[in-house]
């Protein structure tokens, strides 16, 4: 039984303001294992971003069925974590209240989400800055706090659009080092979205590549590395040979070769 | 967010970009308040020699010392006026917050209703409030409450235009985030809309404090019979004791100063995330 399944999904988007519709998807299907992670990659635009919204409920596909541990939920809405591209923390709220907001609207008392996310903020690099407002963290501070508010809401599936796009090359390596810890202590069932063909290849199990608009899975490339996995495995020629089985797809799909 | 964009347009709605709040300490405050004030010393000299130099007669223009003494010696008229329309503006500044705010939460709880009644807001903007000053005195009497009245038909307006503005700042990823968190409507205007409305609202706020004591004047101008300062000036006119008439204005002004200070003073406090300094570059923001 598979932790999140997506068969058929297509969206179309109405046309609005003197634009054509716009399809974004055509017949995406793909499949996560309890505990997996999974990556995503494809040119921009091809609809990755689209993809995640479906599978966290926020957008209606036009076609497709998402099942969740084997069944078809009635609201999908709420059932999965689900972290944007950008990190929306709220300016109003410490990083602290930013943390616990998901804890917060499951009902969870004030006092109890807070000591939920005080034994956290050190896993996630954030121990001394829990009164501070998210404008004086770092970015790579705002995208911990980001991931700890998906990780604090306790949902088994998570949906990661670009998680680490938004930060600079080196803090990037480090901080997917720091997610690979993450994950293994706690294995979530992680669907990643980025741009990154090492990143996608370092972190996954498994790595979707998809065509160029509208989107569909165009490769599916398997990661039999071992793990843990350390940032010298990509230097590793094996790495590389699986680096290229996702490259070469992915260049076709930029190039419009669908 | 959406900002507003022509400065006319700003200026006719009443509408300030929120402003990012400085801290406070001494040196700064020095450089902010020390050259306003040499500058105003320096008018004000400038008036002093002017009006003695060239023997202007007081009943014209009274020298800022002739003012000051106005101000000392008709304190027992003023002090008790300047209590009567800072009571009318802070009842008619009361009622335009909580119909201002009431309007805009109403206003922006559906887009059709958006839709519907924002123009209309907008447009009740271009009836000239002297009209209405008159049949509000008419409707509701010489007694307090036509000034209230006046005054809040005068200072909602920025409050709920702002506020309205802000509502709607509220990035539409993020009230998706708090959806897929498990919040309904409710709970993102509570969590995410109405704090992202707050600098938008003290911005109205700001807009409104100027524009409650113009209002106070003209009510009590339309409304007389009343012991305020706008009434003062008109009696004080008719006296043509220009003096005295110019000490009622400064106190006006000062009664502007202190709510506008006080407007500031609140926004600080109710809004300490919005003065902390960014953090080093992010790469995207
Ligand atoms: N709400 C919407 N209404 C209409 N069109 C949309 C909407 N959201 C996305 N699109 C369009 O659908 C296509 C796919 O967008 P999407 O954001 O899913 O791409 P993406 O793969 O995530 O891109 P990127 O890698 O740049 O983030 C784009 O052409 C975009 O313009
Ligand atoms: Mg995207």
């Amino acid at each position: 039984m598979k932790a999140l399944e997506a068969r058929g999904l297509a969206k179309t988007y109405a046309a609005a303001g003197g634009n054509d519709p716009l399809q974004a998807l055509s017949d995406v299907s793909l499949e996560l294992g309890a505990g997996e992670f999974v990556s995503l990659v494809g040119p921009s635009g091809c609809g990755k971003s689209t993809l995640l919204r479906i599978l966290a409920g926020l957008v209606a596909p036009s076609a497709g069925v998402v099942f969740l541990d084997g069944e078809q939920p009635e609201v999908l809405l709420g059932r999965v974590g689900y972290m944007p591209q950008d990190d929306l923390l709220m300016a109003w709220r410490t990083t602290l209240d930013n943390v616990t907001v998901g804890l917060e609207l499951a009902g969870v008392s004030r006092a109890d989400a807070r000591v939920q996310a005080r034994a956290e903020l050190a896993r996630f690099g954030l121990e001394g800055f829990e009164r501070h407002w998210p404008r004086a963290l770092s970015g790579g501070m705002r995208q911990r706090a980001a991931l700890l508010r998906t990780f604090l809401a306790g949902r088994n599936v998570l949906l990661l659009d670009e998680p680490l796009g938004a930060l600079d090359a080196l803090t990037r390596e480090e901080m997917r080092e720091w997610l690979l810890e993450v994950w293994e202590a706690d294995r979530k069932t992680i669907l990643l979205v980025t741009h990154d063909v090492e990143e996608a290849v370092f972190l996954s199990d498994r790595v979707y590549v998809m065509s160029g608009r509208p989107g569909r899975v165009r490769a599916t490339v398997d990661v039999p590395l071992r793990r843990p996995r350390a940032q010298e495995l990509t230097t590793a020629p094996e790495f590389i040979a699986l680096e290229q089985a996702v490259r070469a797809p992915l260049r076709e799909a930029r190039a419009g070769l669908v | 967010m959406n900002r507003p964009s022509s400065t006319t347009a700003l200026v006719l709605a009443g509408r300030l970009e929120p402003r990012t709040i400085e801290s406070l300490d001494a040196r700064r405050l020095l450089r902010r308040f020390a050259p306003p004030l040499v500058f105003a010393l320096l008018v004000l000299g400038a008036w002093q020699l002017y009006v003695v130099l060239a023997a202007v007669s007081e009943s014209v223009l009274p020298s800022p010392v002739e003012v000051a003494r106005a101000l000392i010696n008709d304190r027992g008229t003023l002090a008790p006026s300047a209590w009567t329309t800072l009571s009318e503006i802070l009842i008619g500044y009361g009622v335009a917050i909580v119909v201002g705010v009431a309007l805009a939460l109403a206003v922006s709880s559906s887009s059709l209703v958006e839709r519907a009644a924002y123009p209309w807001l907008v447009i009740s903007q271009l009836v000239p409030v002297p009209a209405i000053a008159a049949l509000v005195v008419v409707w509701s009497g010489f007694g307090i409450s036509s000034k209230v009245i006046v005054i809040a038909l005068v200072s909602f307006f920025p409050i709920a235009v702002n506020t309205i503005d802000g509502l709607r700042s509220t990035e539409p990823e993020l009230l998706d985030l708090l959806a897929t968190l498990g919040a309904g409507r409710t709970q993102q205007l509570r969590l995410a809309r109405a704090p992202s409305a707050l600098p938008y609202l003290f911005s109205g706020l700001r807009v409104a404090a100027v524009l409650s004591v113009i209002g106070a004047v003209f009510a009590e101008w339309v409304g007389s019979y009343s012991t305020g300062l706008g009434s003062l000036i008109l009696i004080y006119n008719n006296e043509t004791a220009t003096a005295a008439e110019f000490a009622t204005i400064v106190v006006l002004a000062c009664i502007g100063i202190a709510l506008f200070a006080a407007v500031g003073l609140a926004e600080r406090t109710a809004l300490p995330w919005y003065r902390v300094p960014r953090a080093v570059p992010a790469a995207r923001r």
